[in-house]
């Protein structure tokens, strides 16, 4: 009875915000897509056994896999850095693929996995971050955002899904970063690099990390360890793509076409990790 | 009897048996697109074969969506057509709800969505989209089978895309520094045609599931024409 009295004694303008709140479906916006499952007695092993090459290299389905994704916290805020080669099998699928996916001003998420698991999901989570804006009248947190996709891929544990991302932006509290992969992991940290080249880019990040890089220092750094990386590692390659994550929201630093990068680092003189080491003690012969 | 025993899989007799649910077949078949300043050019061979069989010497894969939009798949030809009809009938809901026919930016990003949705169940379809964009402008993407798309200046999918990519590489990119001949402006729509025809020419001298036609669809401002071109029948 009182909500029937309540409809009628507010003004039009209030009485339509009214009927958007009472008409909002929770369950609905909420609710995950449904999904086709195969009619058969395991959909997980025939799911594997048709796209997953580990288990089975004769499986017709490749999709685009390989990656080099990098993201570090520094004094200036959050460098991103990422390659853009996506291979399918031993074929490179492309070599202009979009692995930092912009999921609103102030966040960014990385692809590693499948492709088309982290592009899906990120939307997903990007449509979610949007409803908590317009709901809160506030940004979603970096910590909110990424819980958010943990428990959508936490809830298709063991189903297949394939991406290691990391959910990377500014909030009130500052920069941060999260890890998050399909088996359900996720954590907080200064410094990730995921990828079947992640190895690569850790050494080099490793060597020449310092909390009080310079902006243009620490853009470098990313760049010099997807460089390496994608040198290194098959999978990777492309083009480099490179972001910095600041207070006011995220800015794209540019793409370096690897090749371009190799002839010019080429030219430049080598850093001298090993200025102080005697001569004697790296020549064991003399 | 055991309940449990319901779900012991261990087989009854000593004989090594395997069960194994395989709705997929490999058609074959190849596709491409070019896409330039204010056109694309999309086309597909016509041939279907399974193993050494083929099955049709006339069985399109290449469909006009809209006005601006054609939609090419390679890979299981069954599960490309139930994949093109879903999407035709999504585009005509939508022409009815909006009054509008969708744009093919749009139409990319819902092909992505579809594929996806199956993801558990994929649909096994090499895809390319090409068409113009609202402003007139060439565009054209690329699919994996899970719904994984981005823009491209030029693709090929399906058996001979190993054969036809090199070559698309070497005659349809601008500007690339390693190459002897560097191309410096942007490919026009006679030379796309060109290379279209002499792209499936060769790969049809060299892989046997791709044949008999090839269909060249071009879009522009005005509208969606075909071109039907011979090729080797054996």
């Amino acid at each position: 009875m009182d909500s029937f009295v309540n409809k009628f004694k507010k003004s039009t303008s209030t009485w339509r915000d009214q009927d958007m709140i009472v008409n909002f479906d929770v369950t609905k916006e909420f609710s995950l897509p449904t999904f086709d499952i195969p009619p058969c007695h395991n959909p997980i092993e025939f799911l594997k056994s048709h796209t997953d090459e580990n288990s089975n290299p004769e499986c017709r389905i490749k999709f685009k896999h390989g990656t080099t994704t990098l993201a570090f916290k520094y004094q200036g805020g959050i460098i991103v850095a990422v390659d853009s080669r996506a291979t399918s099998g031993s074929t490179i699928a492309t070599q202009n693929i979009k692995k930092v996916i912009e999921i609103n001003p102030y966040l960014l998420g990385t692809m590693a996995g499948g492709a088309a698991d982290c592009t899906f999901w990120e939307r997903e989570l990007g449509r979610r971050c949007r409803l908590y804006e317009l709901r809160n009248k506030e940004r979603i947190s970096v910590t909110a955002a990424s819980k958010l996709l943990g428990n959508i891929v936490y809830s298709f544990k063991g189903m297949g899904l394939s991406m290691g991302t990391m959910v990377v932006g500014w909030d009130k509290t500052g920069p941060k970063i999260f890890y998050v992969d399909a088996d359900g992991t996720r954590m907080k940290g200064d410094l990730f690099s995921v990828g079947s080249g992640s190895t690569f880019a850790y050494g080099v990040l490793g060597s020449g990390y310092d909390h009080d890089l310079s902006d243009n220092d620490a853009a470098e750094l990313g760049r010099r360890a997807v460089y390496h990386a994608a040198h290194r590692d098959a999978a990777s390659g492309g083009n480099i793509h490179v972001y910095h994550v600041k207070q006011t929201g995220w800015e794209f630093l540019g793409i370096r076409n690897f090749d371009d990068l190799h002839w010019e680092y080429q030219d430049q003189p080598k850093p001298s990790i090993i200025g102080d080491v005697q001569p004697m003690m790296l020549n064991i012969q003399e | 009897m055991n309940p449990v025993a319901l779900y012991n899989h261990e087989p009854l007799t000593s004989a090594a048996k395997q069960h194994q649910f395989d709705p997929y077949e490999m058609n074959g078949g190849t596709s491409l697109v070019i896409k330039g300043s204010d056109f694309c050019v999309v086309a597909s061979d016509t041939r279907q074969s399974v193993g050494f069989q083929i099955n049709s010497r006339y069985a399109p894969k290449t469909f006009k969506l809209t006005d601006n939009a054609v939609i090419t798949a390679s890979g299981f030809s069954a599960d490309s057509l139930a994949l093109f009809k879903k999407l035709s009938q999504n585009l005509e809901w939508y022409k009815h709800a909006h009054d509008k026919v969708m744009s093919t930016p749009a139409i990319a990003q819902m092909l992505s969505n579809t594929l996806y949705y199956k993801r558990f169940f994929p649909y096994y379809s090499f895809c390319l989209v090409g068409g113009i964009d609202e402003q007139g402008r060439g565009v054209a993407y690329s699919y994996d089978p899970m719904g994984s798309y981005g823009p491209e200046p030029y693709k090929s999918v399906g058996s001979a895309s190993t054969l036809i990519q090199p070559f698309l590489d070497n005659q349809a990119r601008v500007g690339h520094q390693n190459q002897q001949i560097v191309q410096q402006s942007e490919i026009s729509l006679e030379s796309a045609i060109s290379i279209t025809k002499d792209a499936f020419t060769s790969a049809s001298e060299r892989d046997i599931y791709t044949g008999d036609f090839l269909e060249i669809f071009v879009i522009k401002q005005g509208g969606v024409t075909v071109e039907r071109v011979d090729l080797r029948k054996d």
